[in-house]
């Protein structure tokens, strides 16, 4: 890797954190948007005249102004130590996450395991959160969100599997590359094994509605927000103020896209077009099948993250149990069987 | 390796944003401490009485053990996914050989009741 390359990479890196903080002020404004209407309200309608949207600006300089609190019981290196290793371990995994077709901070060879690998970190930063908060209901959301994130990473490793076993690499550009030329192709119907035959759509059907559903509990929403149900016992995060607070919350809002974005990649197409008229071809302008490519990527990622918004304000939140139960005896026996069933059907038919 | 460079910079360039963030706080946020400020907050009540740091029902540990189990299946199971077409009908049968006694644990955690939550 060149001098040059290394620079291009560093001014895109440095775009990428742009593009999550401004995203994560548009997600929070929107969530409260979309919660209004589910229940009928309106959200924030004062602060910057259309619909209240600059509202999320208005609370980050808020949180920018508020007192940074420690509480005397406190760990206080683990405290401090926390959220550098939630927002770092959540945004260092979009360094593989390909926006577009040369919009990539580097193309992996095993993108989608350092990926899967450096999202776990943020389980360890709420623990880290948890224990040091020394206060009873941030280490039982501490605890629970262990437990939970912990145990769906296995559901969501063996669902994102599928698309690996069709296409044969853990580079995102060649996952994302192998679903060129319309909707047909993209993994989610499973078209590429058999020629044509969509013998497997059914399977890759299931590997994705396994991974959407674990992807929830990944990110710790609605319906399993328990870490930090907060009309029960609030969540890990409870002692922390000011700043700290805020990048557990913009760490919450940049997983919620990490996971959507990994979906279209892997499922959904990446950013390719559904159509294939629709897209620029790299002959005629390599800078507009850049942009188009990444319209496209950043729209089918927007209706994921508007889909788990929706759910989050429409279904209620489950019990520890029924979350293990649904874990365990649901999405781990049926996301094992389902990766087999696409090998088994893979090998009869080379 | 060359390909992992981009990846360091982008931690120190996540690392610097953080601190430069918490550092901002520190300049701007007023700091008028008290005692009350610094209890555990428990949503206005008085904190309840002993320390936060204490035993926790076993079922925690147990399911991170199973969890463990059930990663290093799966990090055996990522090359395998990546190479299973040059491996053929063989690679499949060593992985359904593989896939069946980590079932058979599955199925023993289940019946011994491990992830009963009471």
């Amino acid at each position: 890797m060149s001098i040059i390359q290394i620079i291009i990479s560093a001014i895109y890196l440095v775009g990428m954190i742009g593009f999550i903080s401004v995203f994560a002020l548009v997600a929070i404004w929107l969530e409260r948007k979309v919660s209004a209407h589910v229940q009928d309200r309106l959200g924030p309608m004062e602060t910057g005249g259309w619909h209240g949207w600059s509202q999320t600006i208005a609370d980050m300089l808020k949180l920018l102004l508020k007192e940074d609190v420690v509480p005397d019981a406190a760990d206080k290196p683990l405290f401090k130590l926390a959220p550098y290793i939630a927002f770092t371990g959540s945004l260092a995994a979009f360094a593989v996450l390909p926006m577009s077709a040369n919009l990539i901070g580097t193309d992996l060879n095993i993108g989608i395991y350092y990926l899967i690998a450096v999202s776990s970190l943020v389980t360890i930063s709420i623990i880290m959160a948890g224990w040091a908060s020394n206060n009873k209901w941030s280490l039982f959301g501490a605890m629970r969100a262990a437990s939970q994130m912990l145990n769906y990473e296995i559901p969501v490793a063996l669902s994102l599997l599928v698309p690996i076993l069709i296409v044969g690499s853990l580079s995102m550009q060649e996952l994302v590359g192998a679903q060129a030329g319309g909707f047909w192709n993209w993994t989610i119907f499973g078209a590429h094994l058999g020629g044509g035959s969509f013998l497997l759509l059914p399977f890759t059907i299931l590997a994705f509605v396994i991974y959407f559903w674990s992807s929830l509990a990944e990110v710790n929403r609605t319906p399993f927000d328990l870490p930090e149900g907060e009309s029960e016992i609030i969540g890990f995060q409870v002692e922390y103020s000011a700043m700290r607070f805020a990048m557990f919350y913009l760490t919450e809002f940049a997983n919620m896209f990490l996971v959507s974005g990994v979906a279209v990649a892997l499922f959904l197409g990446g950013w390719h077009a559904p159509l294939p008229f629709l897209e620029i071809s790299p002959e005629t302008s390599i800078l507009f099948h850049n942009l188009i490519g990444l319209g496209w990527f950043v729209l089918k990622a927007m209706i994921l993250v508007v889909i788990q918004m929706w759910l989050r304000w429409t279904l209620p939140r489950l019990r520890v149990d029924q979350l293990m139960h649904i874990c365990w005896k649901v999405f781990i026996p049926f996301s094992l069987a389902n990766v087999l069933v696409v090998s088994l059907l893979a090998v009869l038919q080379s | 390796m060359s390909n992992y460079i981009p990846v360091l910079l982008f931690l120190v360039a996540v690392l610097g944003l953080t601190g430069l963030m918490m550092a901002m706080v520190i300049f701007l946020g007023p700091k008028r401490s008290n005692p009350d400020k610094e209890l555990p907050f428990e949503t206005g009540s008085a904190p309840s009485p002993g320390d936060a740091r204490e035993r926790y029902p076993v079922h925690f540990y147990l399911v991170a053990i199973l969890f463990i189990v059930f990663d290093i299946e799966i990090a055996f199971m990522y090359p395998w996914a990546v190479k299973f077409r040059q491996l053929g009908l063989f690679g499949l049968v060593e992985m359904l050989v593989f896939a069946a006694i980590l079932m058979f644990g599955w199925f023993y955690i289940i019946k011994r009741g491990a992830l009963k939550w009471k």
